[in-house]
């Protein structure tokens, strides 16, 4: 990430941000409170942002908290990433209808606006760029994706205020911004709030100059640049993530699965929650006169059962196979599938198990038994 | 933020179905049929021998099949009805039209296996994607040392393309050892497991390239055979199944361990599938 | 022209025997022929023989009297053929029936049980090879059991 120009906004100019951004076409989504979470959505002004609040996580549990102070960031992540708006959770991808003795078939024209994201964290853009490579890296690139991804302007964000359940620097993802972004907001609340804004890209910076701001100052950059550090050193779970590639392929029999299984409920909210995971279906559906069909495709999870149906039942009929299907695909077989972790260090699928499964815990475990083992 | 390179177009017919129609329609046994499927527009798709397509049947659904055939744009497919979509492409007549996408996968090592003693192993629905394999073999004949097909199926009746393997026995070229795990009254050839012909076969253990392809139990048994001869892992290849959606790599079902089968497969050599094959519900 | 014992010594059923014991095991054995379509065996008949297979296919044939002979298992070239000569009642339980023109050596199952009595080592040398061949033709017809053609099985 290059920095191409920078300046310090106080906090209400995030409204001309967003304003700016509208102005240009830009579909802006962003966080807001909702239902108890803070969650992704459409942002019509700078007052929807979850002003002054902030998460609290733990195994199985996600609550939010005021804060003491009026921070538009001060918050980790909610249940939403923004997979959901560039692999959307249910899609049409064409229609088709009969036609004489054949049919014939109207591809689906994905939506014309382009998206801007605003407040995207360093784990975020990471999980990101692991979809990038899964649909967009291979011999085939998913169409809609592409469309949907191409010319998506991200606000990124630095962060100051890891949950408990965050693990991103041990997978690399974060918490400072490193990757291709437009804009890079330092949120400061030592002293004066204020965000130190960085541009990363022409059109990041054409935005920026629009926006009141004053120059920073050495003082900014270092204040940014304390808060993102003491987020890391704030971070409470680890994972050895060097060699898990090669330990997963080794453990695939390691009791710790029996061990997993008899908590696991294979609900599939971690694989809802994830940011990277991909996995999708397809429904081919007709209407009740046999004129008319389409296919759609639609989010699944490798914990249910059909996932690996192959006529005369399921591959991977038992909770404990499914279990490890996602952990040792998240950590170890996505290496060889796509030459990087699956995981990103968010956390959210600890928060957000039912039974509050932690991830780093499993990989603790087996990595344990496996150097008893030897 | 850039969107990663310029979007590379999809090889047309790899996301959308292209529409064949169906020109002929040959019953094999009690529930497999042959189609020839000719494109309706543009020249057709050119499988490699192991790969397969994706087809479509209107308002039904979409399902993985092997290519059987492939001859100046016209597409064979050999299907049996195990299911919903399935029974539904053995069902249609001459004239119906379905849809086609791919080709995808990848291909036995038939060229590369020039030179060697080429073995192929087929057992029941098995022997369809091997097919166009068998006639490459036998159209390059001299390219290669021995080559025997060996072939089994659950009884007479349900044996594939008798008449062209009845052809092949005669012109000669391959060794063709057919055999049915139960006879019926009037069968004068062998009654025993595929496995079991691998011990009498004629191939030099060193070099022998062996193409195996059946139910999973079969092939497992057929490499137990195949090893106890003396044939290294790496020379064998198998055509491995896993339910499939997409099969352009998006979808995440065809995950078998880290190879997904719809890119790292159907055929796979069996020194990358050994391990994988003795891990339950991997 | 070979020796039976020399035959023998060939066959990777006699594989790792002493040549002593080729020697003894071929004294009880002589060369036989048959026409194809020709009976080897019938059920129920004294089984007081076994044949090492030299050429050509045998049916073992079970019969019903609906349908008639049903094969159940075919034998090549290689294969060994009979293992009740070792068994009290010592009676074939199939037919066996020559497919093709057929060569095999015949062994003399009583003149071999007596050989047996008077040397446990024959005996044991013996018995291990026929139960491997047992072992082996149960292992496929498990495999036949499992039925993996039929309709739950894959492809």
């Amino acid at each position: 990430m290059t920095v191409i120009d920078s300046a310090v906004l106080e906090p209400d100019a995030l409204e001309a941000l967003i304003s700016a951004l509208r102005d240009r076409g830009y579909r802006v989504l962003g966080p807001r409170r909702r239902d108890g979470a803070i969650v992704y959505d459409d942002l019509d002004s700078a007052a929807e942002l979850p002003i002054g609040w902030t998460d609290e996580q733990a195994p199985g549990a996600y609550r939010l908290a005021r804060r003491d102070d009026e921070a538009r960031f001060g918050y980790a992540v909610g249940p939403h990433s923004w997979k959901q708006f560039l692999l959307p959770a249910r899609l049409r991808i064409w229609r088709s209808h009969r036609d004489g003795d054949g049919f014939a078939i109207e591809p689906e024209e994905t939506e014309r606006a382009p998206l801007a994201f605003v407040g995207v964290r360093g784990c975020e853009l990471s999980a990101i760029a692991v979809q990038d490579r899964v649909l967009l890296g291979g011999a085939y690139q998913e169409a809609d994706y592409a469309a949907r991804r191409d010319g998506v302007f991200v606000v990124a964000v630095d962060c100051f205020e890891p949950a408990d359940t965050c693990f991103c620097t041990s997978m690399g993802g974060g918490p400072q911004i490193r990757g291709d972004c437009d804009i890079v907001l330092s949120e400061i609340l030592d002293g004066e709030h204020r965000l130190l804004a960085k541009a990363a890209s022409e059109r990041g910076a054409e935005i920026l100059r629009e926006l009141p701001q004053r120059a920073p100052t050495d003082a900014d950059f270092d204040a940014a640049q304390a808060a993102v550090d003491g987020a890391a050193a704030r971070m409470t779970r680890t994972v050895e993530a060097g060699d898990l590639r090669d330990l997963l392929a080794r453990n695939l029999e390691n009791p710790r699965w029996d061990e997993v299984a008899e908590r696991c409920l294979t609900c599939g909210n971690c694989t809802m929650v994830c940011p990277t995971c991909f996995c999708t279906s397809v429904e081919d559906v007709s209407d009740l006169a046999g004129t008319e069909a389409e296919r759609v495709r639609v989010w699944e999870t490798c914990f249910s059962v059909e996932h690996s149906y192959l006529h005369g039942g399921g591959v991977r009929r038992s909770g404990r196979s499914r279990y490890r299907q996602w952990l040792t695909h998240k950590f170890g077989t996505w290496h060889d599938q796509f030459d990087s972790s699956g995981c990103v260090g968010c956390g959210r699928c600890i928060a957000w198990c039912p039974v509050g499964i932690d991830v780093t815990e499993e990989l603790a475990a087996i990595r344990e038994s496996d150097r008893v083992a030897a | 933020m850039t969107a990663s390179a310029e979007l590379a177009a999809p090889a047309a017919g790899a996301m959308v179905p292209q529409p064949f129609r169906v020109l002929r329609r040959r019953r094999e046994t009690s529930d497999t049929w042959t189609l020839t499927l000719e494109p309706l527009a543009g020249e057709g798709i050119s499988p490699a021998p192991g790969q397969f397509t994706m087809i479509y049947v209107f308002g039904v659904g979409e399902v993985p099949i092997s290519v059987s055939g492939a001859d100046d744009g016209l597409l064979v497919h050999t299907v049996r009805a195990v299911g919903a979509v399935s029974a539904a492409i053995c069902a249609a007549k001459p004239g119906a039209v379905l849809g086609v996408r791919g080709p995808f996968g990848t291909a036995w090592p038939v060229r590369e296996a020039a030179g060697c003693d080429v073995l192929v192993v087929a057992g029941g629905v098995g022997l369809a994607p091997l097919r166009t394999s068998v006639q490459a073999l036998e159209r390059s004949r001299g390219d290669y040392g021995e080559v025997t097909l060996l072939y089994g199926g659950r009884t007479p009746g349900d044996l594939l393309f008798r008449g062209e393997l009845a052809a092949l026995r005669r012109r000669g070229k391959l060794n063709v050892d057919v055999t049915v795990d139960a006879a019926a009254p009037g069968w004068e050839g062998k009654v025993g497991v595929v496995p079991k012909l691998i011990d009498g076969a004629a191939f030099d253990a060193e070099s022998v390239v062996a193409l195996v392809c059946g139910p999973e139990v079969m092939m497992h048994f057929s490499v137990l055979a195949l090893r106890e001869r003396g044939v290294a892992p790496e020379r064998i290849y198998l055509s491995m199944e896993r339910n499939m959606r997409c099969a352009v790599g998006h979808c995440g079902h065809c995950q078998l361990g880290p190879t997904l089968v719809c890119r790292d497969g159907a055929v796979y050599s069996y020194d990358r599938l050994a391990e994988l094959m003795a891990v339950r519900e991997l | 022209m070979t020796t039976l014992a020399e035959i023998l010594a060939d066959a990777p059923f006699f594989a790792s025997l002493r040549p002593e014991t080729i020697e003894l095991v071929a004294g009880c054995g002589s060369n036989v022929q048959f026409e194809p379509g020709a009976l080897v065996f019938r059920e129920g008949e004294p089984a007081d023989s076994f044949y090492l297979l030299r050429h050509g296919s045998i049916a073992i044939e079970a019969y019903a009297p609906n349908s008639g002979p049903l094969v159940i298992e075919t034998l090549e070239a290689g294969d060994v053929l009979g293992w009740s000569w070792l068994f009290a009642p010592h009676r074939w339980h199939f037919d066996a029936h020559a497919l093709t023109a057929v060569r095999a050596t015949a062994f003399d199952g009583a003149c071999l049980r007596g050989k047996c009595d008077a040397d446990p080592q024959l005996g044991y040398e013996l018995v291990s090879r026929f139960a491997q061949t047992l072992i082996e033709r149960l292992q496929w017809t498990r495999l036949r059991l499992l039925d993996v053609y039929g309709h739950d099985g894959k492809r």
